[in-house]
């Protein structure tokens, strides 16, 4: 018998309801107005009433309508069928949601997240007398590129032993493909999908490593100066304007993992429709199929109902687990961290709670750490491992990153890619700041990176300083003129600059430069170096200059040049040309 | 029948609270004042207490004065006698026409399901070249006017409005000065555009209420002529003072402010507006060009920072013009050279390029440094492209716009100087003395 209520007060999108018996915190509880049955989540209890955030418009609701409670938390669907899918916040498919309910997005409307119809083939792996535990591997099935793994539900309780298998066969997710017997003796029938809550993690792996394997994305100044790991955490906040979006979409495109899961979150809607329209045309550089079939996209985009939109990043990253689960790399992007963040302050504000810093609750900042968190290395039952890495956008306001979620983001994360105004007004994009920007991943991975290059770390280290030093002088030349700067120096803000141009500046609309491999980054970065070390003899400050730009120009054409081709050959030739000099 | 209420028993701001039961968040109520009524939305339920979000105001409202329930939200007329009419922020004529006998919809409805989205791949040509030529105004996309009061944003709408490719066009001003609403209504009149206007206007002496009301109705009614098959193009002027009305309700809603004042969901809300923006496939489609003005200057002030979260671009308005830095039209990628002409891209960033060298040699001249040749080339140039194209009394389409940047080009460059593409240069570089005979 489900425990049910009444409406006693709403406001915004929080009801409070009065209950009959018991209420579980997180809870879901359907509000139910006229013919529409909202879902909501119980975020707050007090004696008789629980505050409940409605995940849908609450127009027309009434004192005195009644409420069902669920007994469940919030959860997601996992089985196969996930990839290549289109979810809003609560793992609703927009597609289907289209085909049911027209143009606008309806309230109200549930559709099965995992398609009831398809029929997967199914391939046991379980055989009957067999002990299982939650998380122990039933069978397989073939699911695009690689072998989806069906388990045992991850919240089983205790050992069982399979008393049924089903042969090998097209299943559809509901059909039964196994029947275990728990300790206790009592049948369970298992199929292909389960539940899992969002708030929690999914934890069922041996153990957790430290991260050390790079993660590429392709974008030279993120993977050779501020690298991230596979199971890494990283963040990106910049202001509006600064090439976020961008820089998001190269990396959901060229990144090296397997699965990626694009949580658009409070974001533009045209944003996700570029990712939508486009990715089941552009090639996976890994794979050769469509980029679509390792994607999965969760779309909670600016309109939709605000505290859906809290719950979209946790849909996310569980989604991520559940494909980590599989030892498989996963890569959610979460953009922008931010507007979920603003959900959480105004929930809050709907509470009456005492308000931190800018009106955002006291929480946030353990919120955000428990979400970077979820992300991890680790090492799985049979031996496999699997990676969740997070990169989260965040959108300071009015650029400032002084600001409560980009503060709290940083004290989590292991890598700081900060965009500014100042590069991106310059037109040097992607406009990641390389005089404030971080990564911990480089010391963390320094064995790892030295297999690139034994010297690997130290030609970084003498860059980066070259590019602090470049910068230094060209302050100073901002004040004394070029005439007042001795050529040495004027010669090291050349180098500076030239590093920029060349190497941190990457043309995302050129098909070659767009994408660089680690092979690639590493030849190219050790040509730079080398020029970097070489004493440039000039005549006077203009023939420095006319030396860097013929150096420049060199290096631009490689990057445009196909690895290996013969014009990647002839351009070499003449840099080698130059150096021999 | 519902129930009467005759006693309100709370009265704050544009708040009002009163005991009544059955009623639905968001329903409309009706409230007899003496000699007038005047409506409120119910914003919050708590037992039998309703509070109520007056529309007209509380001046005058007595605690005895009678308030019945109308059983359902905010409505805003729609159909073709709409056309031409102008409505204030509760949607009654004050044009001192008749009332519509129209049905009526609701306003505020729900997202488009992203699902439905295309990529806009169309152009919206209006005529002015800092906009045609440099920062595409595309179909559905959603671009706000940046600038400080005293800048001539409102002129600048009303002539995209007059010259833009749209059926139907649909102006909803928030806080006008009397000035403002006259002008636009006699803009549009006289340039005989005004039977495929809808203007929705709030005054700047209206009750506050009302502002919040005009852009849901303005976008309500726009996405109904959307859906069947027209090109719509919503003008928004001034959403700083939407945000204003915001802040003021939630001030008087006892909220928590977030940052200077503005409630925490003001994202949320400027971005459930900008969002109805939207290209339907095979059906119309809405594109909203609005004003954000600045209060002193400053971008990072909370209204236009959020805003500029939520919008595909901006148009900085400074001293008069379309300041070509900073403006910047995300989707023009989808157009500029694919649906125009293909000197399109190049030839815009030569402009800008050799603008913004203009720029330093200004600079270099308020630094009393001694000017090259090279200097005065680009000073000259620059004269040039502020009085042919930058101007906003310029008036042209694309193409003439175009044709006149090749000619500026001719008049101060060599070809090599500004590394246009040969294949463009044969293609498009003016004889000398044809461009002579031109700028005479």
């Amino acid at each position: 018998m489900p425990v049910t209520g009444k409406v006693v007060a709403a406001y915004g999108n929080m009801v409070t309801a009065s209950f009959e018996s018991d209420v579980l915190q997180n809870e879901v509880a359907y509000v139910i107005t006229g013919e529409h049955r909202l879902k909501s989540e119980v975020i707050r209890v007090r004696d008789t009433v629980c505050d409940m955030q409605v995940f849908e418009d609450t127009r027309d609701v009434k004192v005195g309508d009644r409420v069902e409670f669920t007994g469940n938390l919030l959860v997601v669907e996992l089985g196969p069928g996930l990839l290549a899918q289109i979810y809003d916040g609560l793992q609703n498919p927009l597609p289907e949601l289209a085909e049911k309910s027209g143009l606008f997005l309806k309230r109200g409307v549930y559709l099965d997240c995992l398609d009831r119809e398809r029929e997967w083939e199914f391939t046991p792996v379980a055989k009957e007398g067999d002990t299982v535990r939650a998380g122990d591997v039933l069978g397989t099935v073939p699911e695009g590129l690689f072998t989806h793994q069906i388990f045992v539900p991850f919240d089983f309780i205790g050992a069982a032993r399979v008393t049924k298998m089903t042969p090998q066969g097209s299943y559809t997710v509901a059909q039964t493909v196994a029947e275990v017997e728990d300790e206790r003796g009592k049948t369970h029938a298992l199929t292909m999908v389960q539940e899992w809550p969002i708030k929690v993690p999914l934890r069922k792996y041996e153990s957790r490593l430290l991260p050390v394997e790079p993660l590429v994305t392709g974008i030279r100044i993120i993977d050779t100066f501020y690298p991230v790991a596979k199971g890494g955490t990283a963040c990106i906040p910049g202001p509006f304007g600064s090439g976020k979006t961008v820089l998001q979409q190269l990396i959901s495109r060229y990144a090296n993992v397997d699965v990626i899961i694009v949580a658009a979150c409070g974001e533009r809607a045209g944003e996700v429709v570029e990712t939508l329209r486009e990715f089941p045309h552009l090639t996976d550089p890994y794979t050769g199929k469509t980029l679509m079939e390792r994607t999965i996209i969760i779309c909670n985009t600016s309109s939709m109902p605000v505290a859906a939109r809290e719950a979209s990043i946790y849909t996310a990253v569980t989604l991520g687990e559940y494909y980590r689960q599989m030892g498989r790399n996963v890569l959610l992007l979460a953009d922008s961290t931010s507007r979920w963040a603003q959900a959480l302050r105004e929930m809050s504000g709907r509470l009456e709670e005492i308000p931190g810093d800018e009106a955002f609750p006291a929480y946030l900042q353990t919120r955000i750490a428990e979400f970077y968190e979820r992300a991890g290395y680790v090492t799985l039952g049979n031996g496999d491992k699997g990676s969740v890495s997070i990169i989260g956008t965040v959108s300071p306001a009015g650029g400032n990153f002084e600001e409560p979620v980009t503060q709290g983001t940083l004290a989590v994360v292991g890598a700081f890619l900060g965009l500014t105004w100042a590069r991106s007004n310059a037109r040097r994009f992607p406009a990641i700041d390389p005089l404030i920007s971080w990564s911990k991943y480089v010391e963390q991975m320094r064995e790892t990176l030295g297999r690139l290059d034994p010297g690997w770390t130290s030609m970084l280290k003498e860059a980066k300083r070259l590019i602090f030093a470049g910068d230094e002088i060209k302050k100073r030349m901002d004040v004394v003129g070029e005439e007042g700067t001795p050529l040495a120096d004027f010669i090291s803000h050349l180098k500076a600059e030239f590093v920029d141009a060349v190497y941190l500046q990457q043309n995302a609309f050129d098909p070659v430069d767009a994408y660089n491999t680690m092979e690639r980054q590493v030849y190219i970065f050790r040509k730079l170096h080398e020029v970097l070390r070489k004493e440039i003899t000039a005549s006077d400050k203009d023939d420095a200059r006319e030396i860097f730009f013929r150096l420049t120009a060199l290096f631009k054409n490689w990057n445009s040049a196909e690895w290996e081709s013969d014009e990647f050959r002839k351009y070499e030739e003449q840099i080698n040309d130059f150096l021999g000099s | 029948m519902r129930e009467i209420v005759t006693r309100i028993t709370e009265i704050t701001g544009s708040i009002a609270s009163l005991s009544a039961s059955g009623v639905g968040l968001g329903e409309l109520a009706e409230i007899q004042l003496p000699g007038r009524k005047t409506l409120g939305q119910v914003i919050r339920i708590a037992g039998n207490m309703v509070t109520l979000q007056v529309f007209g105001g509380t001046k005058g409202l007595s605690t005895n004065d009678r308030v019945r329930f109308l059983g359902h939200p905010m409505q805003v007329k729609y159909g073709e006698s709409m056309l031409g009419r102008i409505f204030n922020g509760s949607g009654a004529p004050i044009d001192g026409g008749p009332d519509p006998v129209e049905d009526e919809i609701p306003i505020g409805g729900p997202s488009f399901n992203p699902a439905n989205r295309i990529i806009a791949k169309q152009m919206i040509r209006t005529n002015i070249p800092m906009i045609d030529v440099f920062n595409s105004l595309v179909v559905s996309q959603k671009l706000p006017i940046f600038s400080i009061p005293g800048e001539p944003y409102n002129q600048v709408l009303a002539r995209v409005g007059m010259q833009a490719e749209a059926d139907i066009i649909l102006l909803g001003g928030m806080g006008l000065k009397f000035d403002d609403y006259t002008f636009f209504k006699t803009t549009f009149e006289a340039s005989g555009v005004m039977n495929r206007v809808v203007m929705f206007i709030h005054q700047a002496s209206d009750p506050v209420v009302e502002c919040l009301l005009v852009p849901d109705m303005t976008l309500a009614v726009a996405e109904r002529f959307a859906e069947a098959g027209r090109r719509v193009l919503v003008l928004l002027t001034d959403m700083t003072n939407f945000a204003d009305a915001l802040k003021e309700i939630s001030i008087s809603m006892e909220q928590i402010p977030s940052n200077r004042g503005y409630p925490g969901d003001l994202y949320s809300q400027l971005a459930a507006r900008y969002e109805k923006a939207v290209d339907i496939q095979e059906l119309g489609d809405i594109t909203i060009l609005s004003v954000t003005t600045m209060p002193g200057d400053d971008v990072t002030h909370p209204v236009p920072d959020n805003t500029g979260y939520i919008t595909e671009g901006q148009f900085y308005l400074h001293n008069g013009v379309i300041d070509p830095f900073g403006s910047l039209s995300r989707l023009k990628q989808n157009v500029v050279s694919k649906v125009t002409r293909d000197d399109h891209n190049d030839i815009m960033n030569t402009m800008i390029r050799l603008y913004a060298d203009c720029r330093e040699s200004r600079n270099k001249i308020a630094m009393g440094f001694k000017l090259s040749r090279w200097d005065e080339t680009l000073l000259a140039y620059g004269e040039d492209f502020e009085r042919e194209l930058m101007d906003l009394e310029v008036n042209i389409p694309l193409e003439e716009a175009l044709d006149r940047c090749w000619g500026i080009l001719a008049r101060h460059f060599e070809t090599v100087q500004t590394g246009l593409k040969d294949s463009l240069v044969e293609q498009y570089w003016p004889a000398r003395d044809a461009d002579e005979k031109q700028a005479v």
